[in-house]
């Protein structure tokens, strides 16, 4: 009777990485706090791409208080690869350059639209549009400064 | 041994033999060390083979470049890696779209400014014959179209910003 009890204590605190492994998991184990054992699919996705030993490595690494958020960020790039073998999370991004250029093109053409309505506009004091002010105030012309734009292409 | 008689990047620094067949020798040059190196860090030599394996081989050499280009952006940032760079884009789109709404409905307020009240659609709500860029978009003038087209990721960058929800904490995403 005390052998099962043991036994059910240790199998039910278990994290769920040690639980994939068959081993004891220590009161300080590294993966605990972030692979609950309810969901044992988060750790199965990110041990696909990274394995235990080098994401136990990275979190090592890092201060606590970022590990979580580390975690998070490889389960998402590791869900981006199963559903995208290929290009993974590189194919979001991708996505988004183009959404970007697509916008800012979009953007040009209705600023110029409104300066070419201000000026053929008799009696109308052409000031600058509150769209211009805001490009200023943000910064985004056209050939924004991406620092992720070179890595890829 | 790959193309020629060295042994590629990958059998170099794993200190093994460059078989006939290796799946690393055409992605993985040995006059590019660095290449494998940082892939191996990160992922792992067996799991990157693993990967290959699954792969069909014309889309190999793209599935090698996006997995350098990943584990370049986990290196220089460990904490949130690529997902740091989605959510940099994502809140550009997004600027982009509040930029593009406020020209839309610019554009609309001169359009109605120069037509005169006499000449607006029947349609035209009372409201709208004091034409204001606020009022217009608050009465949903928003006439972009991209904004529902990528699933809102990331706002951890900008918390001005309160339509992206934060994909670290939403439930559906992260766990």
């Amino acid at each position: 009777m005390y052998r099962f009890h043991k036994l059910d204590k240790m199998t039910s605190t278990r994290c769920a990485v040690c639980k994939y492994f068959r081993r004891r998991c220590p009161p300080d184990c590294i993966f605990a706090p972030y692979f609950l054992n309810d969901n044992p699919q988060r750790f199965i996705c990110v041990h696909r791409f990274y394995g235990a030993s080098n994401i136990g490595k990275m979190l090592e690494e890092m201060p606590v208080q970022l590990r979580a958020d580390a975690v998070d960020s490889l389960y998402y790039e590791a869900k981006c690869r199963i559903q995208d073998p290929v290009y993974g999370c590189v194919g979001i991004i991708t996505s988004l350059h183009r959404q970007i250029q697509i916008a800012q093109s979009q953007l040009a053409k209705a600023q110029a639209e409104i300066s070419f309505l201000d000026a053929n506009f008799v009696g109308f004091e052409p000031t600058p549009s509150l769209s211009e002010s805001l490009v200023q105030q943000n910064g985004f012309e056209q050939g924004l400064d991406d620092p992720f734009s070179t890595w890829f292409y | 041994m790959g193309s020629g008689s060295s042994p590629c990047a990958s059998c170099k620094l794993l200190r093994r033999r460059c078989a006939k067949d290796c799946i690393f020798a055409p992605y993985f040059p040995p006059d590019d060390p660095h290449k494998f190196a940082i892939v191996h860090k990160v992922f792992g030599a067996s799991n990157v083979s693993k990967m290959l394996q699954e792969l069909p081989i014309h889309q190999r050499a793209d599935a090698v470049s996006s997995l350098v280009y990943e584990a370049n952006a986990r290196m220089r940032d460990p904490v949130y890696g690529c997902v740091g760079a989605i959510s940099y884009l994502q809140n550009q789109v997004s600027q982009l779209q509040m930029q593009l709404a406020v020209a839309q409905a610019e554009i609309l307020c001169i359009q109605m400014q120069q037509q005169g009240p006499d000449q607006l659609p029947a349609a035209t709500h009372p409201s709208m014959m004091d034409c204001d860029v606020k009022s217009l978009l608050l009465s949903g003038n928003n006439t972009s179209d991209f904004g529902d087209q990528m699933p809102q990721f990331l706002s951890y960058t900008s918390s001005s910003n309160n339509v992206i929800q934060d994909p670290l904490k939403r439930e559906s995403l992260w766990t």
